[in-house]
């Protein structure tokens, strides 16, 4: 049995095991279907040409924790931003785990999707935006209909969350295989403001795919960071479906890095339904090995006077591939959009590949659009400036691609967050020199 | 200090140095003068390791040892210093973490810690005092949007950092204004002792009125035809190269 027959017959037992009112119940089962039709989507379809899902289907996924596993703090520790006092959402093999977590209803809710799932109190909420955004495309259907547990997020108006929240997927490999599917959904009210830091590790070698749905609702004036750390073992895949419905006046910005796991597939999906609202999408991609990363992202100008900005890095070593495939869709109302897109990439292998391709559907007459794509290797007499003053190579080439990376990491809003990338940077480049460029 | 025998050099099977013999000593200041083309900036290159440039036949003996197999880096922990012609753009690192990281590195070769943080600033400003550099100067992106003179008087601010025991300075005059001119020589003529060796290589005499130098050799054609004492630099600036090319071909 494929792991699609697999999924499509385990539904109706996990659908008799939760208890759900009908709205979301008839969600599911309209998902399920979806899934069914569709498939797991394949290198036949023009947003999949260059990611092959193939060799990370093969496994045999289980699909629902059979245990319930716990971890100690004291060896998960480095995956916190532990310096910053902040808020936690974690989850051990898709279960919330109490003790590793600090979540709170104190004026903002930061807690569970399951509970938000099941507790009346926040019926409403979920009625108007519990799948409002996520596509009908097949994995962002397949986790729908399983979706259960994951980090719900409601800040209220007029709110600046002082805190970071920290939602942490962890997976501890206790079955031979697993398949993850979590679901967050992150709902910022008027004139708010709050920062989210997402990452998803696994602890041990047995493969995992994790399927994530993430919906974000940026409203009026609302500000929303969020950051996405990838830096996973290399057994661990992921796909990363993102989606950002912005209100007027909004920024939300989602920064990706991307250092580590087999195969990540981003999925970053903007929508912008207001004026003046400015999108900010930026990644530092550094992976080796035959590792793959594909940013697939898409912003939506839908309403006049909107700005997105788009800044995606890439190293590329090894036999690694990457794949960046931006679309930016202007529609006949947007006018005066400024889009802007620019993807650079740093082949350091003769046998890394990257595949970048900008899609421009613009349908309105005043707008600025600019894209610009360049690939290019590290620079040989920068190389030799460098060492010829006593920076031997590793630690030469290391401070380029730094330096490359450097517009994307300056904009990162948290100190602690900052340097933490550049630690993993400098741990992925294996050298140990600062970096306070 | 320096000794180079025989040293002939080539770049995609194409030889540009045809048999160099020079020695430098201590505390000695040599001038390489020489047509456009005629191997200057290889001989440097080749000195300080640039991978590029194949050495064909002959050596380079650094403070009595062959330094052909060593790689650049390795040569600039050894104290060869190159300042280049054309310095490299580095966009994103600044002049302050890019020395920061070269000093720190030419320590940890010699078995040396990290130089403390306070010390390290100490350093850096005593040397762009020196310099008469703007302090902004320094968290700017190394040579990125620099003029030609900033550029040449940030290779000597780099120089004075390290203290190397040989300097080269590939046309470090290019691009000064007088005033200039004078900062930078002045820098060069602080940093001079009877332990170290500088070699010039220059196309005027300007400089040469300030960092006087003690032997002046002629490049061309990828051989050392002519050597004097500083008087050949005066003679060359009035005659230019036409007669030292005629004796060569005669
Ligand atoms: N990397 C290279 N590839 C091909 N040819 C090279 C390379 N480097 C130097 N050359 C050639 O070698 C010769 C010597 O060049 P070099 O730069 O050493 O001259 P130079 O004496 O420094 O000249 P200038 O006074 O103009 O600086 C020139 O003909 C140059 O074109
Ligand atoms: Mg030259």
């Amino acid at each position: 049995m494929d792991l699609k027959e697999k999924l499509v017959s385990s539904f109706l037992a996990f659908e008799n095991n939760v208890d759900l009112d009908t709205q979301i119940h008839d969600i599911r089962n309209e998902a399920i279907k979806t899934f069914e039709e569709k498939g797991f989507p394949s290198k036949k379809e023009e947003a999949w040409k260059y990611t092959s899902l193939n060799r990370i289907l093969k496994e045999d996924y289980s699909v629902f924790p059979k245990h319930e596993n716990t971890i100690d703090y004291k060896d998960v520790k480095k995956y916190f931003i532990h310096d910053i006092d902040s808020y936690k959402v974690i989850f051990i093999d898709g279960k919330y785990s109490s003790y590793l977590s600090e979540t709170t209803h104190d004026g903002i809710d930061v807690c569970l999707m399951s509970a938000a799932l099941t507790k009346p109190k926040y019926r409403l909420v979920i009625e108007n935006y519990f799948n409002k955004a996520a596509t009908k495309d097949s994995l962002p259907s397949l986790n729908t209909a399983f979706s259960q547990e994951g980090a719900y997020i409601h800040i209220p108006k007029n709110k600046l969350v002082s805190k970071p929240i920290q939602i942490i997927h962890f997976s501890t490999g206790s079955e031979a295989a697993t398949l993850s599917q979590p679901r967050n959904l992150i709902v910022v009210d008027e004139n708010s403001h709050v920062q989210i830091i997402e990452r998803h590790q696994s602890l041990t070698d047995n493969p995992v795919l994790t399927n994530s749905v993430t919906e974000i609702f940026a409203n009026k004036r609302a500000i929303v960071d969020y950051y996405k750390i990838q830096n996973d073992n290399s057994n661990a895949s992921l796909i990363d479906n993102t989606f950002i419905k912005q209100k007027r006046e909004s920024v939300a910005s989602v920064h990706t890095f991307s250092f580590g796991g087999k195969l990540i597939r981003n999925n970053l999906n903007f929508y912008q339904n207001g004026e003046r609202i400015d999108s900010i999408l930026k990644g530092v991609t550094i992976i080796g090995e035959k590792q793959h990363v594909d940013h697939n992202t898409l912003v939506h100008h839908i309403e006049p006077n909107c700005e997105s900005h788009q800044d995606y890095k890439g190293i590329f070593g090894d036999s690694s591939t990457g794949v960046f495939n931006g679309k930016i869709i202007v529609d006949k109302e947007a006018q005066k959009t400024n889009a802007f897109q620019s993807n650079n990439n740093i082949l350091v292998s003769d046998k890394a590949t990257i595949n970048s391709k900008p899609q421009l559907e613009i349908f309105a007459d005043d707008v600025k659009c600019s894209h610009g794509c360049t690939i290019g290797q590290l620079d040989e007499s920068a190389m030799f400036y460098m060492q010829s003053r006593g920076i031997p190579e590793k630690e030469a080439k290391a401070l380029l691609m730094y330096a490359f990376s450097n517009n994307v990491l300056s904009s990162v809003k948290i100190p602690e967050m900052k340097q933490r990338i550049t630690k993993i940077i400098a741990n992925k480049l294996g050298v140990n020199i600062g970096f306070d460029l | 200090m320096l000794k180079i025998n025989n040293l002939h050099a080539s770049v995609e099977d194409k030889g540009i140095l045809k048999g160099i013999n020079l020695e430098v000593k201590a505390g000695e200041v040599h001038a390489i003068m020489g047509p456009n083309g005629s191997g200057k900036s290889t001989l440097a290159s080749v000195i300080a390791g640039k991978e590029e440039y194949e050495v064909t036949d002959g050596n380079i003996i650094f403070e009595g040892e062959d330094i052909e197999e060593l790689a650049a880096e390795e040569r600039a922990h050894k104290g060869v210093f190159l300042s280049f012609q054309y310095p490299v753009e580095i966009p994103g690192v600044s002049v302050t973490n890019f020395i920061k990281t070269a000093i720190n590195e030419s320590r940890k070769a010699k078995g040396l810690g990290d130089m403390p943080a306070k010390d390290m600033l100490k350093l850096i400003r005593e040397k762009a005092d020196l310099l008469e550099m703007d302090r902004k100067f320094l968290s700017r992106s190394l040579n990125e949007g620099f003029s030609g003179g900033e550029k040449k008087r940030n290779e000597i601010f780099q120089m004075a950092m390290l203290e190397p025991k040989l300097a080269i300075l590939d046309e470090t005059d290019s691009g000064l204004d007088i005033d200039a001119l004078r900062i930078v020589a002045n820098g060069v003529n602080k940093l001079k002792s009877k332990d170290n060796a500088v070699v010039v290589i220059t196309h005027y005499q300007r400089l040469l009125d300030y960092i006087v130098p003690d032997f002046v050799h002629v490049l061309y054609n990828g051989k050392i035809v002519k050597s004097g004492g500083k008087e050949l630099a005066h003679e060359l600036e009035e005659k230019g190269y036409d007669w030292i090319k005629e004796e060569v071909n005669a």
